[in-house]
């Protein structure tokens, strides 16, 4: 089966008086791994359940594969979700769950069973077959709800939130299985997250949201680099946001960023700016340094050196800053 | 080390007063609830006038006719009931439940119709409308020229109970499917399922706990009914069997005792079924949150289709209630699908001589429900807060008196104590006390449920803060524990009266003369001739209001407690 694309354009959701999803428009590649990431509440969840039929938008078209797919129930969508809390059914078997949507689909007996077998082989539970839901681990059930998607052979797969339930240690590993399954089935799939390390880490595109928007879509590398508002640069990892700074001209409308690993500290004279060290924070290989410029305090980094002289709070310090490190976004 | 040795004599004082208390109850439910009891296991597994154990009871129960008849029709009735009660409890749980319906809470609230009225009460009513020649039937004949045997010998009790218990599955069973996380039915939804299929392989075996527990107390609750049946003129039933055996021949034939003993085991093996079926399925420990329901909406067709279905469910559910209202105002009512005229005089005669049956139904639902949340709250108490051995077994014990049928407890009472005579030669089982206490220990595991809902509401802190300021375990049980508790104390004290005051397995054993009897003896006897159906009806909407207001006051007395105490949401 050949992958398929996601389009969505001009979508609309609300509940009520909330406006949940605003002006949605966009486009995932067939066997892209896609990630909605933002804070809770922003709608990526929303936007996934919209896309497997649990919402129902006031404007604008989801299309699955160029066909609008607003008028199918769920049970019609052929989207392969697993959910955050896995919803393993606990009167079945491990068997029993993943059998079931090739039972709704009326598959004969022999098909359903080898189709068990080898989704189950694929997550490396084959040999957990007969056990209930409550007898794995988190991980193994995590692998169950997988399997149980996968079996129907589905057109796209939806992950809400998938690493949400497993504790850290695992969660590097998880992702890394996950992603290698879906390069080997080739499958379209979306991945909701509020991490972005885990959406860095595996995906080939991120779309970021926040309050019902989508506010910059890109590879990870892309949006760290070139983030297109204040929202996107401070939520992919940290950001320093200044309105001002002397001899800089920041054009209006718009604020100076950039990232604590671009500055270094300097001497006074011929900085780019200066100010007291507010606080100094060792995380190993890198001293951070809070610095007062102004009314602001902005974040340094500098590459640990065993031996080498740290600067001391209320010391006044320059920060320079080299041009093409300056960003400058709409406020 | 001072602390020890001065705590010491506090520990043991507190133990000696606990134990006292422990004691005291134990006493009391032995001599109310175990000896009657035992008396009847007893005297069915002893010959007649002999001393000498034996099963020869049990081989003449089953060789005759009419008792294996019986048994088999109370097994065919009660499980007919369970059929009829859930389907029409399985639709309404699950559209109340998971679709965008008006009226959801209206459906629900008929949840505590049959805790208002006992299924006897309306029978006759029932036999009024549905019957041969009753409302329903009449109008059928003239219109469409047949007749439909709704009330036919045992169809009459079926339709009956099902329409008054059905509510217990409806109540259980709702629950159960909110508890489940939405996501469960998601996930099948996602992948390829819908409808009734949707229903019978997810959400049904997902909520099937909370289907047995109402399905299962259905079962007992018909098979221990003796009144209904009566009231309906079907005598072949096993508790009737066991009333009528008891009345007619003599509290000496054992043949009663047999009967009362096989509804006991029915009892307990309809529970250890049912605990049976749902050993393991506790699933709603294994579920984490996904969130609240996501109601589906219905469409056109199907709307109109679910309103029908729900408008003509309740409406045989007001059915008795209107048919009762009625009665109480009928002059003559009979071939005809409405009463001739109206009169007040029904309520007259029942509030002028009948009034003794008010004031004593007043006065016995009082008494018992005090004794209830008495003992409710002091059990609670032993069990949560004390280390009293023994606690377990009051606990057990008062806990117990749910699977003990009405009219068994009534034969026990007779037997126990029919010989134990008071100075002036009367026996000690004619006291109208009696009454009470036969209905406090049917009542007591509604109060005792509700004191341990009180008390454990209740953080330990608060007390071990009054005894760390230097006031003793009385003191601080009569300062503390007690005005925190009385919201739900008093919640207990008006489910036990409400309940009480419809009591009538029991208390038809044990009235032995009219001027003692309650309300609803009062009902039953006059419902069973013509003349004094009126009466009966008024009676029991008299009976409906008491309870009625009860259960408004008991719902005012729990909200009043919880904003007391800042627990209001």
């Amino acid at each position: 089966m050949s992958a398929v694309a996601i389009d969505i354009k001009g979508v609309n959701l609300s509940y009520g008086p909330t406006h949940v999803l605003k002006d949605i428009d966009l486009s995932i590649g067939p066997g892209e791994l896609f990630a909605f990431l933002g804070p809770s509440g922003c709608g990526k969840t929303t936007l996934l359940r919209l896309i497997a039929g649990f919402a129902q938008a006031q404007t604008g078209q989801v299309m699955l594969d160029g066909h609008d797919v607003a008028a199918l129930p769920p049970w019609k969508r052929d989207v392969g979700m697993v959910f955050q809390s896995y919803a393993l059914w606990p009167h079945m078997t491990v068997a029993q769950n993943v059998a079931f949507g090739l039972e709704e689909r009326r598959r004969p007996r022999a098909e359903i069973t080898a189709r068990v077998a080898k989704a189950l082989e694929l997550v490396g539970l084959s040999a957990y077959a007969d056990r209930r839901p409550a007898q794995l681990s988190g991980g193994q059930q995590q692998r169950v709800a997988l399997a149980r998607t996968i079996a129907i052979e589905p057109k796209v797969l939806l992950l809400d939130e998938p690493l949400s339930n497993l504790d850290a240690r695992m969660r590097v590993s998880v992702r890394r299985d996950l992603r290698d399954l879906q390069q080997r089935l080739g499958l379209t799939t979306i991945f909701v997250t509020h991490d972005q390390e885990e959406a860095n880490t595996i995906c080939d595109r991120i779309a970021v949201m926040e309050a019902g928007k989508i506010r910059q879509v890109g590879t990870p590398m892309e949006l760290y680099e070139h983030p297109a508002n204040l929202f996107v640069a401070s939520f992919l990892g940290s950001a320093n946001i200044l309105e001002s700074a002397a001899g800089v001209t920041v054009p209006s409308g718009h604020r100076l960023v950039f990232r604590p690993q671009h500055a270094s500290l300097s001497a006074v004279d011929g900085a780019t700016m200066c100010g007291p060290v507010t606080h100094r924070e060792f995380l190993g290989a890198t001293v951070r340094y809070g610095v007062q410029i102004g009314d602001r305090e902005i974040l340094i980094d500098t590459p640990f050196q065993s031996g080498a002289e740290l600067r001391s709070i209320g010391e006044t310090v320059g920060v320079a800053l080299p041009p093409e490190r300056m960003l400058y976004l709409p406020a | 080390m001072m602390l020890p040795t001065a705590a010491a004599p506090l520990a043991t004082h507190r133990a000696t007063g606990a134990t006292v208390l422990a004691l005291a109850i134990g006493v009391f439910l032995l001599a109310f609830l175990v000896v009657p009891v035992a008396t009847v296991v007893y005297v069915a597994f002893t010959e007649k006038g002999g001393g000498g154990f034996t099963l020869v009871n049990f081989v003449d129960f089953a060789r005759t006719d009419l008792f294996v008849r019986s048994f088999w029709n109370s097994i065919y009735v009660s499980a007919m009931t369970v059929l009829w009660s859930s389907a029409f409890a399985l639709p309404l749980a699950y559209l109340t439940t998971r679709f965008e319906f008006r009226g959801a809470g209206l459906v629900q609230t008929l949840g505590f119709l049959p805790l208002i009225m006992p299924p006897f009460v309306g029978a006759v009513a029932m036999q009024l409308l549905f019957g041969r020649n009753g409302t329903v039937n009449l109008l059928l004949d003239e219109h469409f020229g047949f007749k439909i045997g709704f009330m036919e010998g045992l169809n009459g009790v079926i339709f009956l109970q099902a329409i008054h218990y059905f509510p217990f599955i409806l109540v259980n069973l709702s629950a159960a499917l909110r508890n489940i996380d939405r996501s469960m039915e998601e996930a099948a939804q996602n992948l390829g399922s819908h409808g009734l299929r949707l229903f019978r392989r997810i959400a049904f075996p997902l909520a099937l706990p909370g289907y047995v527990a109402g399905a299962s107390l259905v079962f007992v609750k018909v098979f221990d009914d003796v009144a209904s049946p009566l009231l309906l003129n079907v005598k072949e039933m096993l508790a009737p069997q066991a009333y009528l055996r008891i009345t007619s021949i003599g509290i000496d034939d054992p043949m009663g005792y047999v009967i009362a003993v096989v509804l006991i085991l029915i009892a307990i093996a309809t529970m250890w079924c049912s605990a049976r079926v749902l050993k393991g399925k506790d699933y709603a420990t294994t579920q984490r949150g996904g969130g609240g329901l996501a109601r589906r909406r219905l469409t056109g067709r199907q709307s109109i289709l679910a309103y029908a279905l729900v408008l003509s469910i309740l409406a045989l559910v007001l059915a008795p209630h209107v048919g009762l209202l009625l009665l109480s105002f009928a002059t003559v009512w009979s071939f005809s699908p409405l009463p001739d005229g109206f009169t007040l005089s029904h309520y007259a005669r029942v509030l002028g001589d009948s009034s003794v049956y008010i004031t004593n139904t007043l006065l016995y639902s009082g008494l018992a429900a005090a004794i209830d949340v008495v003992l409710g709250g002091a059990i609670a108490y032993l069990v949560l807060r004390t280390r009293v051995p023994g606690r377990g077994i009051l606990d057990w014990g008062a806990g117990a008196a749910l699977a003990v049928p009405g009219v068994v407890l009534g034969i026990g009472y007779l037997r126990a104590f029919y010989g134990v005579k008071l100075p002036d030669g009367t026996s000690l089982a004619a006291l109208w006390i009696m009454i009470v206490l036969a209905i406090a220990i049917r009542r007591l595991p509604y109060a005792l449920r509700a004191a341990y809902a009180a008390l454990q509401q209740i953080s330990v802190s608060l007390e071990e803060a009054a005894e760390n300021l230097g006031a003793t375990k009385s003191r601080t049980v009569r300062r503390i524990v007690i005005p925190l508790m009385t919201g739900g104390l008093l919640a207990g004290f008006v489910t036990s009266f409400a309940t009480a005051a419809v009591e009538l397995s029991a208390v038809l054993m044990l009235v032995q003369n009219n001027s003692d009897a309650p309300l609803s003896y009062g009902l039953y006897v006059l419902m069973q001739t013509p003349a004094g159906r009126g009466a009966g009806a008024a009676l029991g909407v008299i009976a409906v209001i008491i309870v009625a207001a009860c259960m408004g006051l008991s719902q005012l007395a729990a909200d009043r407690s919880q904003r007391a105490r800042g627990l209001d949401l």
